[in-house]
């Protein structure tokens, strides 16, 4: 970089990458338009508000429920979608203590509110969000009276989102589906402590709320990518995050507060994992754990997932993270006095099975 | 095509001039132009074809696993497959590791030398510069943090391979291409075989640098270059860290080994209130100079605006410039001058023997230059540089 000398050169026009004018027509469209899968239409729910929606205040004890079905494939490879929306009704269920899972999301989303589900397709259709979880949950928000077109699933890049599986929809009726890459960033940084960004405009323009659906892997420099470095994908310069094991990066975004004003639920996606060699797919180290983590506090879904990521290396005979020089520091940064994100102490996380 | 440089075939050199213009860079025109900011497209980037821009890097090591490690620059980043270094322009694709910055040319402009600013090399004549996205370090006070501090695909950009460059440089007058506005370092295959296509056609290459390398890689990129300035951006290793995230040995191991190789060098120092304009780090980097490179290297202290991160501190006081300058004189220094100050007398070159003014500079410009020879008219003192093509 330079001093600020030789600071002036040519500037091409600005020029706008045209959005598809293509419109879903109604839910059922959306579902084939948006997701490979097949989808599951149900009635509406009619279920009302039944208490304001709460930011996600953190209560002195943070839960993290783990639903698992082992027979989330069947007999096959491919996630049953009928089993994927229970698996997560329970999950969701269990979270809020409700007796529906329509109860829960209406906790959660208000009608009006615009839903920006930020999935991960950095590993491709091998380890990417699952498409029929996403499914599921654009189905129980529309249910919850979300409308399809308030709703938008996306991620940085357009092109990674169409390698893992998910059709882009910029149609106004239907749900969205489409990368930062088709609407820029905001031209202003922001900042907090270490980080200055730009942050994507999906988030900032087309999202009143943020769920967050991470995958639940390895990676190399953090030691875990789940639900907190997954907001890597919201800014414009995650490569100068990198260093000293993504800390205190990784906690200083999620501090901001374009996030977190934002941040109403992590769905971790965990139906396939990865214990080693991420954050690409590496099948040699990935397992069909056929789960979802779903917490409201980031902190105790990390820590809960890099616990099972370890016991995954040791059952697999490999080194702890810590012992590979790569423990996921980033964890306790976020919960320490200066950020505040959640908690990384056992003792005051409960883990609900589901 | 909507881009402002027709870079496939014909020049359109209105065209080009507009893009060179918009800026609000006006050639010959301003004294200190206002700071740019290549602002993002609204409606989102172009679609640009990667495949045209990535070149297999040059500088680096396969590891297991799939991984790579960076050998460019000190920071050696051990990258995974599918992700990318920290300059943001360099990606690993399934343990081979590319530069995805090819002839993908984000900022191009027809400059002044002296806004390099090298004072002391071709004085008077333009250069045809250029930039793509990236750096290796991301400076709290960066002018051009929108494009270097971008990955590029964020930032809309033409191909221009390396002859076409050339032409270009030829095209416009431009006796020299510099590499510059980002951090060419994270360009070093695109910058080393644009050189090598500039000289074929006659016309010089110049960089504008941190110089935060590897010794391997500074020998083979810059040993291509006929001038280079580096930005020594303090004299300690905490600004370097809390500042620049970079280190200042390697910056000033690169400053030696052009000196051993020759290099024609000028060094910036930007000074920048509260954090780097103390005594001790002026005296320190005199001191260093003359002892590791001569006296004869030029060095500028240029003014800071505030800027990107570091928006909460004023413009550098012209005192604080001016006594920066006032020890480095006394340290025995030739040439120390003053930037981004426009009207100030130590914009200009003196003959350290009879102190004749010899070069008088009006904003970019060299508004005068009596070197003949050389050497001062005045007293025959030899001057050093490269001051007539």
């Amino acid at each position: 970089m330079l001093p600020q000398t030789d600071s002036n050169r040519g500037v091409y026009p600005q020029r706008r990458s045209a959005m598809s004018a293509k419109r879903s027509a109604s839910r059922r469209d959306f579902l084939k338009e948006c997701f490979s899968g097949a989808a599951l239409l149900r009635a509406s729910g009619t279920m009302g508000l039944l208490a304001p929606v709460q930011q996600a205040a953190l209560p002195a004890k943070s839960k993290v429920v783990i639903a698992r079905d082992e027979l989330l494939r069947g007999t096959g490879s491919t996630v049953d979608s009928r089993r994927m929306l229970s698996l997560l009704d329970r999950a969701m269920q269990t979270l809020f203590d409700r007796d529906h899972a329509i109860e829960a999301w209406s906790k959660l989303v208000r009608p009006g509110e615009t839903v920006g589900l930020k999935v991960n397709t950095l590993g491709g259709r091998g380890l990417s969000s699952n498409l029929q979880l996403v499914e599921a949950i654009c189905e129980r928000l529309q249910e919850a009276g979300t409308k399809a077109g308030d709703i938008v699933v996306w991620d940085r890049d357009s092109n990674e989102l169409e390698h893992s599986g998910f059709h882009l929809s910029t149609g106004a009726s239907g749900v969205q589906c489409f990368g930062t890459d088709r609407v820029d960033y905001e031209p202003e940084l922001v900042t907090h402590g270490s980080v200055g960004s730009r942050l994507s405009r999906i988030l900032t323009q087309r999202c009143n709320v943020l769920i967050n659906v991470p995958v639940l892997k390895d990676h190399d420099g953090a030691g875990v990518t789940i639900a907190m470095k997954n907001m890597y994908g919201v800014i414009h310069n995650p490569n100068k995050y990198h260093p000293n094991g993504c800390n205190p990066y990784i906690a200083d975004l999620n501090m901001l507060p374009e996030i977190r004003s934002r941040m109403r639920l992590t769905i971790c996606d965990a139906t396939t994992a990865q214990y080693e060699g991420g954050p690409a797919f590496k099948p040699e180290y990935s397992w069909r754990h056929n789960a979802l983590i779903v917490s409201q506090d980031p902190v105790a879904l990390d820590y809960t997932g890099w616990q099972i990521i370890e016991r995954k290396r040791a059952e697999k005979g490999l080194k702890t993270l810590q012992a590979e020089g790569r423990a996921p520091h980033y964890i306790a940064t976020a919960a320490d006095a200066g950020h505040q994100l959640g908690t990384n102490d056992p003792s005051r996380i409960t883990v609900a099975e589901a | 095509m909507d881009h402002e440089l027709d870079v496939q075939g014909n020049v359109n050199r209105r065209s080009f001039l507009k893009c060179a213009l918009a800026s609000g860079a006006a050639l010959g025109v301003g004294e200190f132009p206002a700071s740019l900011a290549a602002a993002p497209l609204p409606g989102g980037a172009q679609k640009q074809d990667d495949a045209q821009f990535t070149v297999e890097a040059k500088f680096y090591q396969k590891l297991q696993n799939k991984k790579v490690k960076c050998k460019l620059c000190p920071r050696e980043c051990t990258v995974g497959d599918r992700e990318r270094g920290y300059c943001g322009v360099r990606e690993n694709r399934g343990g081979t590791y590319y530069s995805l910055v090819h002839s993908r040319v984000c900022a191009a402009h027809v400059d002044p030398v002296e806004k390099k600013p090298l004072f002391h090399y071709l004085p008077g004549t333009v250069a045809f510069s250029l930039a793509t996205a990236g750096c290796n370090v991301n400076c709290k006070f960066c002018q051009n943090w929108d494009i270097s501090q971008s990955r590029p695909e964020q930032v809309p950009a033409d191909f221009i391979p390396p002859r076409r460059v050339a032409e270009l440089a030829k095209q416009y007058g431009c006796p020299t291409i510099a590499y510059t506005y980002s951090e060419p370092v994270v360009f070093s295959e695109f910058l080393m075989d644009a050189a090598d296509a500039g000289h074929a056609a006659g016309i010089r290459s110049i960089v504008v640098s941190n110089g935060y390398m590897q010794q391997e890689s500074l020998k083979a990129a810059y040993g291509k270059m006929d001038a280079v300035k580096i930005d020594l951006k303090s004299f300690t290793e905490s600004y370097y860290k809390d500042v620049v995230t970079g280190q200042l040995k390697p910056v000033l191991d690169s400053l030696v080994t052009l000196r051993k190789m020759d290099k024609w060098t000028e060094i910036v120092y930007l000074v920048v209130p509260t954090l780097n304009d103390d005594d001790a780090g002026f005296q320190g980097l005199a001191r260093w100079i003359k002892t590791n490179l001569g006296l004869d290297v030029p060095l500028h202290f240029t003014q800071f605006h505030p800027e990107y991160l570091l928006k909460n501190l004023p413009i550098t006081p012209v005192p604080t410039l001016e006594r920066a300058k006032a020890i480095a004189d006394s340290e025995g220094l030739h040439y120390v001058y003053i930037g981004n100050v426009p009207g100030h007398p130590a914009q200009n070159t003196y003959c350290p023997k009879c102190h004749k003014m010899l070069v008088e500079r009006v904003g970019f410009t060299a508004s005068k230059n009596l070197i003949r020879k050389d050497s001062c008219p005045f007293c025959q003192h030899p001057i050093p540089g490269i001051w007539h093509t």
